[in-house]
């Protein structure tokens, strides 16, 4: 090392003498060292790296640099291993000797025992006593104790031998050949060995135990037999398993039931009446709230969240679920259990069902006195009266809801008790799932309407979706099938309207549970309807009114989805369905106008709550007001389709005989009158037409009220007012319907004549229209320019990796200088040595030879 | 024939028959056996007898056997001295005349094969007599064309008693041919005069026979095309009038005039107005003629005006028509009616046209406007959807209307300063009236409309929205597009239902009952 710092010293540029201690950061180089890259001329902005540089400094650092890795690779070149000294603390100064072996003592502890660990199985520390182990010395004495054994453990016979002959440590006795081997074994064989070997014993010492515990069990058992045979007991069961597992003890049974029984776990308390009515309250205020926000049609993403509203009111509702708990039950545990149950039931059910009547009919006194007091309020002021009545509606609900979640439990236990009476064991208590509408009809065909009820019902809860798999497809398609066997009950001649007015309840339900299923069978209904209309249409450009059924399913579509929205996926195409109905049907009987104004009926139920305005309506009732009254040329008004002002039924509803007149009582107009049945007296079909047009007033008069507020309210009444007074005119009139005609008119007076021009919303003003600035590359100088990205990089990368050549092929250049001249230099000073060694030798020998002469001349002076 | 009955058997004998008559002129008398086959019952019998003199004839003809030029009565030739071949032509020419009046007659058989058989041999006859005229020309190369066979045919199509529309379509691919076509122009003109002058009460037959056949005319429109002849021509000569197409105009504008100056049922005078348009104007030589005729259809009312619109509008736009009140008349037609009628988008498209001219006087405009809003409260869903954007329309295009929809400080009124009932769209003063009926209609039930009313709340934009697929819509269309919407989410009645007629305070419940 020292030599090759002289030698690197050596070598320096002398012209760099102080120039490797000089550090760059150095305030004031020596002028001379700096050289400076002159430029020829200004460039601004660019950046000089190398504009001073000092070329001493460098230099001397390069060789510095190769000093230290280069040379030595040189001079280590034929050398293959290396000294290392790597003993603890040998080159830290700070520890004391002392210090020091203690330090290596421990560690030398430390492995050991680490080594000793991996193949020490069973003890935890082996003792030593001067570096032997003494269990080792213990083995030697056994041994020796136990000769007679030598043979027997051959195993052993190596470490015998060993201790035998060795008197010395393990390592002694690999180095001596064994006797069972030919050659020496290493030393890792040995250990090995040792490892199988005791591994082997403790498999067999585990087996021994396994043989060992065998064999008592074996005596138990025999133990047991003959202990049987002692005690003279009857005979236990041969099989042994079963004697394993005895039939738990009943106590047993009773503690453990008890331990896993379920605790008392704290739950809210029961509410009170006032807690639940104004839950209740709240989330009919919910509902509402989100009708009206889907009647004006601002229909947000909120929507999802209606479906989970729906089938958390079903629970509530607790008409199919509270019902289903007990269900099961009554399956399983037979038939005797159902009866009690349901006769106790049907005993609640007669009460809740009186309690109903009177309720009821308190609430249908309390609904007319309503209705007619908020007609009063509706003449004064139209937007309090909306308030009001929706608050009306809140107040009722509350009730109303309480009431109908009693009506479905008290019609089915009543639908049960009287099929109990009636037909005691004719009707079963679980039906299959009807896969076609004709299997529904089997089920369905010769019951009453009460037993229908209770088919559906048992069909739908024999499949509640939380039964088995498949019940969800099977209820969706149940809903299908009672919608068309609805259908075909209200075409029936005579319609079994009673039947229908009782499965809607159920239809309800199934829908409030399938909202898409029901949704897609009533579209599909409404579909067919509207296919025959149009064929008709098509083929003799009107069409006749449609049967029954498709009123039922209009009305029924309006029941199960809410009508007021914007826009809904089965309230909307009905809607146009009950356009076409009223628009392209002409009124060609006494039956036509009852299904026409029934029609009328359903839309404005339809749209009671939106109050949308329905020109057809109009149209029509218009037409049934004009073929109420003789014809004559009248003023104001004109019939539009369907309607004719002349013509075969231009005087359909005009009343043939006056003591018909005299004799009619206003009562509401019977469905059945749509139906299939034609037999009518002349009285019977004069009452009707004098029921037809009381309706027909009555339902203008609703109009009046519903669309009084519409700006255009006296252009859309005109027609009808003009009618109106020709009808009040007319004294043949019995006078309630004079009196209707009179209030009417009053009420279209009353409302408002306000015409405010219209105006339109500001909207913002469109700002001026403005370029977008053009974005162009700046060019730079120094880049390359003209190609795309890739290519650019490329370029970069190529300059790059020339660059680098060029700097390594310029290192391994001075790299070799370097050799070389460390090689002269090794060479210089051999030859130096020589000549050195050689002068000696010189002088030596001369000295000898001085010396020689000297003796010699002594000699030749003596 | 007699002897073996049986209809082979009598087609057998009338083969043999013809044979003989055409193989020597001594046994021409079968002739008779022949004629006499085509007065029978049977329709057998006589579409044989049709189909053996066709083949007898058409051979004749081609021979020239039959006498050429003007016939003298058969009588003064049979007792004259000429040479036995003259007097054997003519007799042969007169059972020829004899044949194709009895053809003429069956043309009114009661059998549909019988007539087609009939007419098909009648046309025959046509053509072969066209290429071997039985006239002698004028003079070289003069045009000869067999008019009286024709006419004949004519006669028989345009029956007084049965309606032939199935015939006519048969006779619908002759009138392919040009010269066909013309001479059966000629001929039904003048049957059409001889008709309606010799019957004061004309029947509803002929003339809807009349009226299919003029409508299966259909001239060409550039004059290069006329070179399908029906009877084959070896060389057309430019001096031949059924060359030109201007000849063809005036026999066609010749044969409509005289039959619309008739007095015409009315059913068939919708249909003549319905293709007035497109079939009848662009072909006559003086379109201007029609004028008479329109102008009576447009003051007759209803739906007859709304069809005499189209041809108006073609006259008025591309012959310089004046017509005076036409909007008066115009603003006059609009009544609730015409959103159920069947020619609603005919109507609405016309109506577009003639409003779409900005030189029209805004007071016009929003006398229109406002008549259709107030229309429109009596619109079904369908014509609402029309009407709406028409009237949205009218306001883009005349900014001078836009104060019916936005008029910033104008005063409260007691009553619409409209009156539906005036005439006069100028005095309607719908000007200072607003189209409060479109408001209304905000509130309508159907979403769509709705929403189309709803347009008129924010300032118009300025490109107008196309009516034209909105014209066709019908109802059921709407219903579909309704359906097809698709259910994203079915949102629930969570009301609970009772019983079939609802809640006790709905309308069903309280006006119906279900016993």
């Amino acid at each position: 090392m020292g030599k090759a710092r002289a030698i690197g010293a050596r070598t320096k540029p002398p012209g760099a003498p102080a120039g490797a201690g000089v550090p760059r950061t150095k305030p004031n180089p020596n002028p001379f060292e700096v050289k400076v890259n002159r430029q020829k001329f200004q460039v601004l902005g660019r950046k000089m790296r190398h504009d001073v540089g000092m070329p001493g400094v460098s230099r001397a650092r390069a060789i510095q640099k190769r000093n230290r890795t280069l040379l030595r690779e040189y001079r280590e070149r034929e050398k293959s291993n290396v000294f290392r000294d790597r003993r603890l603390g040998e080159h830290s100064s700070s520890m004391s000797p002392e210090e020091k072996m203690a330090r290596r003592f421990a560690l030398e502890q430390q492995r050991q025992h680490e080594k000793k660990n991996i193949y020490n199985l069973n003890e935890d520390e082996e003792l030593t006593h001067y570096g032997q182990s003494l269990a080792d010395i213990e083995k030697h004495h056994d041994i020796v104790d136990s000769d007679s054994d030598a043979e027997d453990r051959g195993a052993l016979s190596a470490e015998l031998t060993a201790a035998h002959f060795g008197g010395g440590g393990p390592q002694r006795t690999s180095q001596q050949p064994g006797q069972e081997g030919e050659r020496p074994r290493s030393r890792k064989e040995l250990i090995e060995e040792l490892i199988t070997k005791s591994k082997q014993e403790k498999r067999e010492r585990q087996a021994q135990r396994e043989d060992t515990l065998e064999l008592t069990e074996k005596l138990d058992r025999d133990w047991r037999e003959v202990q049987s045979l002692l005690a003279r007991k009857a005979p236990k069961p041969q099989d042994g398993d079963r004697v394993e597992r005895p039939q738990p003890d009943a106590y047993d049974v009773m503690v453990r039931e008890l331990g896993f029984e379920m605790k008392a776990q704290p739950s809210n308390r029961m509410k009170t009446e006032e807690e639940l009515a104004k839950e209740e309250q709240a989330r009919l205020q919910r509902l509402e709230a989100e009708r009206v926000r889907r009647m004006l049609g601002q229909d947000a993403g909120e929507d999802t969240r209606r479906p989970t509203h729906v089938s958390v009111d079903d629970l509530h509702d607790g008409f199919v679920l509270d019902q289903d708990d007990r269900r099961p039950l009554t399956y399983r545990d037979g038939r005797m259990d159902v009866q009690q149950e349901l006769s106790g039931e049907a005993g609640d059910g007669v009460q809740a069902e009186e309690e109903e009547g009177q309720d009821s009919s308190e609430e249908d006194a309390e609904d007319s006195g309503g209705s007619d007091g908020h007609s009063d309020l509706e003449c004064e002021e139209e937007e309090e009266e909306a308030e009001c009545e929706e608050e009306e509606q809140e107040g009722e609900q509350p009730e109303q809801e309480q009431r109908r979640r009693q009506t479905p439990s008290g019609q089915a236990t009543g639908g049960g008790r009287d099929a109990r009476e009636a037909a005691g064991a004719e009707l079963p208590y679980t039906f299959e799932a009807p896969e076609s509408s004709e299997d529904l009809k089997a089920l369905l065909a010769g019951r009453s309407a009460e037993q229908q009820l209770l088919v559906v019902e048992r069909i739908q809860k024999c499949h509640h979706p939380s039964l088995a798999e498949g019940n969800k497809a099977k209820l969706e398609k149940l809903f299908g099938f009672l919608l068309e066997h609805v259908g075909d009950l209200a075409a029936d001649d005579p319609p079994d309207l009673g039947v229908v007015d009782k499965l809607v309840v159920p239809l309800y339900h199934l829908c409030q549970m399938f909202p898409g299923a029901a949704s897609e069978s009533v579209r599909f209904v409404l579909r067919n309807a509207m296919h025959e209309m149009e064929a008709a249409v098509e083929a003799k450009g009107r069409a006749a009114f449609p049967g029954l059924d498709v009123l039922v399913y209009l009305k029924i579509a309006g029941m199960l989805f809410p009508t007021s929205d914007f826009w809904h996926p089965v309230v909307t195409p009905a809607l146009v369905c009950m356009s076409q109905l009223l628009t392209k049907c002409p009124v060609l009987s006494l039956r036509d106008a009852v299904k026409g104004l029934f029609v009328c009926c359903t839309f404005l139920d339809y749209v009671a709550l939106s109050q949308r305005l329905v020109p057809e309506l109009l149209n029509f009732l218009l037409g049934i007001l004009y073929v109420a009254t003789p014809n004559k040329p009248g003023q104001g008004y004109t019939l539009v389709h369907p309607f004719r002002p002349l013509g075969r039924n231009s005087e359909l509803l005009v009343v043939s005989d006056e003591d018909d007149t005299a004799t009619w009582q206003r009562k509401s107009l019977s469905l059945r009158w749509a139906g299939g049945q034609t037999a009518q007296t002349g009285t019977e079909a004069n009452h009707t037409r004098l029921s037809c047009l009381a309706v027909c007033l009555a339902l203008v008069k609703r109009c009046v009220l519903l669309y009084g507020a519409l700006p255009a309210f006296h252009e859309v009444a005109r027609p009808l007012r003009a009618l109106l007074t020709q009808h009040l005119a007319d004294p043949r009139h019995p006078p309630e319907l004079q009196e209707l005609c009179r209030s009417t008119l009053a009420d279209m007076d009353a409302q408002g004549r306000r015409y405010r021009p219209l105006v339109c919303e500001k909207s913002k003003p469109v700002p001026l229209k403005l370029f977008t600035p053009r974005l162009v590359k700046v060019l730079e100088f120094g880049k390359k320019q003209g190609s795309s990205k890739e290519e650019q990089e490329r370029k970069r990368l190529v300059h790059k990796h020339r660059r680098e050549f060029k700097g390594a092929v310029r290192e391994i250049r001075k790299d070799n200088q370097f050799l070389a001249r460390m090689q002269l230099s090794e060479i210089m000073e051999r030859d130096a040595e020589r000549k050195r060694k050689v002068k000696q030798l010189f002088n030596s020998l001369a000295e000898q030879e001085g010396e020689w002469k000297a003796l010699k001349r002594k000699k030749f002076k003596k | 024939m007699q002897r073996d009955p049986g209809p082979r058997g009598a087609r057998r004998a009338l083969g043999r028959l013809l044979e003989a008559v055409l193989a020597s002129r001594g046994e021409a008398n079968a002739v008779f056996d022949i004629l006499a086959v085509l007065q029978s019952e049977d329709q057998e019998e006589i579409q044989d007898a049709v189909r053996a003199c066709s083949r007898l004839f058409g051979a004749l003809l081609e021979r020239g056997e039959l006498f050429v030029g003007q016939l003298p009565p058969e009588e003064a030739v049979m007792a004259g001295s000429q040479g036995a071949t003259r007097k054997y032509r003519v007799w042969m020419r007169h059972r020829y005349q004899s044949c194709c009046n009895r053809l003429a007659e069956l043309l009114a058989h009661p059998s549909f094969q019988v007539k087609e058989l009939a007419l098909s041999t009648l046309m025959k006859f046509v053509q072969l007599e066209g290429a071997h005229p039985l006239e002698k020309p004028k003079w070289e190369g003069s045009y000869l064309f067999p008019r009286q066979l024709l006419k004949a045919v004519v006669d028989g199509l345009l029956s007084l008693e049965e309606d032939r529309s199935l015939l006519l379509s048969q006779f619908r691919e002759y009138l392919e041919h040009d010269d066909v076509r013309y001479h059966v122009t000629q001929a039904a003109s003048d049957t059409v005069a001889r008709v309606a002058s010799g019957h004061p009460e004309v029947p509803l037959a002929f003339w809807n026979n009349a009226f299919t056949l003029l409508s299966a005319v259909s001239l060409p429109l550039q004059e290069s095309d006329l070179a399908n002849f029906y009877v084959k021509r070896t060389e057309l000569s430019d001096k031949w009038k059924v060359t030109h197409l201007k000849e063809h105009r005036r026999a066609f504008q010749a044969m409509w005039l005289g039959f619309l100056k008739h007095k015409l049922p009315l059913s068939l005078y919708k249909k003549v107005l319905v293709i007035v348009h497109e079939a009848i104007l662009p072909h006559l030589a003086q379109p201007s003629l029609l004028i008479d005729f329109l102008t009576r259809a447009y003051d007759v009312g209803g739906a007859i005006s709304l069809l005499a619109l189209n041809g108006l509008f073609i006259l008025i736009h591309k012959h310089n028509l004046e017509y005076p009140d036409f909007y008066r008349k115009l603003y006059g037609l609009l009544d609730p009616s015409i959103f159920h009628v069947k020619y609603r988008a005919r109507f609405f498209h016309l109506a577009d046209l003639f409003l779409s001219s900005s030189h029209l006087p805004a007071y016009l405009v929003a006398a229109f406007a406002k008549r259709l809003a107030r229309l429109a409260l009596t619109a079904p869903p369908e014509a609402l959807l029309l009407v709406l954007p028409f009237i949205c329309n009218l306001l883009r295009r005349h900014p001078a209307c836009r104060v019916l929809v936005h008029r910033p400080r104008g005063p409260e009124l007691d009553a619409d300063p409209y009156d539906p009932d005036e005439d006069d769209p100028a005095k309607s003063r719908a000007l200072e009236s607003s189209l409060w009926e479109l408001q209304a209609l905000q509130r309508h039930y159907h979403p769509e409309v709705s929403k189309a009313a709803s347009v008129i709340n924010q300032a118009l934009s300025v490109p107008e929205a196309s009516i034209a697929p909105l014209l066709e819509l019908t109802a059921f269309e709407m219903f579909e597009r309704d359906l097809k919407k698709g259910p994203e989410a079915v949102p629930l009645e969570f009301i609970p239902a009772q019983g079939l007629l609802g809640r006790p305070d709905d309308l069903c419940a309280q006006h119906f009952s279900l016993g």
